[in-house]
């Protein structure tokens, strides 16, 4: 695994604007931020209607992925490159469920909108369209993709990674302190979950820290390398930026993102739940 | 509604009584920046949230009780720092300069 095949820079975006193979798509978690501005022939994939099933809590399915990047044209042998705000985090959920499919051939933008703008690189808000294509998706890739009862069985055997702010994982937030607080679960973490906030593996400007340092961030967290790993955050769009280091970057074999997450896990009836600073024990 | 800032983000729907806001504008010459970017940073300076500014300039969080940073980050600017304190019920307003 080589950073090259899952991460480019702006520039390369840049010099690739009307390279006919690439398809550059936004995902934030504002989902109006597109249509404020994007980068040149970007397309928007709204991770609220598009990447949601809207009766069931889920992803959605196979055919339901087929279809969405069907319409929106794009095909099986295009390189996909997914960028988006808050520091890729959609975007990164987004790649995870690329991968999920098993599109071959996908790769993040380094530092996302963010960086972009920090680069004061240009935006635009022309409408893009694009022809539509008879995608075909691969059926899901279990082997990213943890469920609650794997959650559970992590507790104790297995490295999971907290990949939420350290206040979240003790319980003194419910939520990322830009979101209102309502929430109607219970607060805390999974026993024995280390708390490695996401933001531990980027730089301000957003784009990822070199291999070595996340090595060394994820070796301090107590992460054992030997064993298969869990991460889970809220809702899953940050710990699909976590999955991404581990499992992209850093070529850890056996990595999967708990989509379900806190939001699932903090509503469960009977799993153990620990507050505060500490991992807790199984 | 109550709480709102002047010119600022709507808080309609929001029950302030029950979240620590701190929210506020950033400048560039008195002039708002509609293209920055503001992270809240805990006590220990560890991450916690961030936004990109509205058009106008605003940001909003819902921190908790305590001491937060803003670090601001802007094009062709250095980041700049800004202590605030937060308390549930109520809201702090930060101006930023940079």
């Amino acid at each position: 695994m080589t950073r090259e095949n899952v991460l480019v820079t702006a520039q390369w975006v840049e010099d690739h604007l009307d390279d006919p193979q690439v398809v550059l798509v936004e995902v934030d978690e504002d989902t109006s931020a597109y249509d404020k501005g994007h980068i040149k022939g970007a397309i928007k994939l709204d991770w609220t209607k598009d990447l949601q099933d809207q009766v069931r809590r889920d992803a959605i399915s196979q055919d339901q992925f087929s279809t969405l990047l069907s319409e929106r044209g794009v095909k099986n042998d295009d390189t996909v490159v997914l960028y988006g705000g808050n520091n890729n985090w959609f975007a990164a959920y987004a790649y995870w469920y690329f991968k999920l499919y098993g599109h071959s051939d996908v790769r993040l933008m380094d530092g996302g909108r963010k960086k972009w703008e920090l680069d004061s690189r240009e935006l635009t808000d022309d409408a893009v369209s694009r022809e539509a294509t008879t995608y075909t998706a691969s059926a899901p890739d279990l082997s990213i993709r943890a469920f609650r009862d794997e959650a559970v069985a992590a507790i104790g055997t297995k490295n999971l990674v907290d990949v939420r702010s350290p206040d979240e994982y003790a319980g003194r937030l419910m939520a990322p302190a830009h979101l209102p607080q309502e929430q109607a679960q219970r607060a805390g973490h999974i026993p024995t979950a280390a708390n490695v906030p996401w933001s531990k593996a980027a730089n301000d400007d957003g784009t990822f820290k070199s291999d070595d340092e996340l090595k060394q961030i994820y070796t301090d967290a107590g992460v054992d390398w030997d064993k298969d790993t869990v991460a889970y955050c809220r809702i899953g769009e940050r710990s699909s930026h976590t999955w991404f280091v581990l499992k992209e970057l850093l070529g850890q074999p056996n990595v999967k993102n708990y989509d379900g997450s806190w939001t699932e896990y903090g509503s469960l009836i009977g799993v153990p739940v620990v507050l505060g600073d500490e991992k807790g024990v199984a | 509604m109550c709480g709102a800032t002047e010119g600022g983000l709507s808080l309609d729907g929001i029950d302030v009584n029950k979240e620590a806001v701190v929210q506020g504008q950033v400048l560039r010459d008195g002039e708002p920046v509609g293209n920055a970017y503001v992270r809240l940073l805990d006590r220990t300076g560890e991450f916690t949230a961030e936004v990109p500014t509205s058009a106008s300039g605003h940001f909003r969080f819902f921190a908790g009780d305590g001491e937060w940073t803003l670090r601001t980050l802007a094009p062709k600017a250095d980041p700049v720092d800004h202590q605030v304190k937060a308390a549930v019920g109520s809201v702090a307003e930060v101006s930023i300069a940079i």
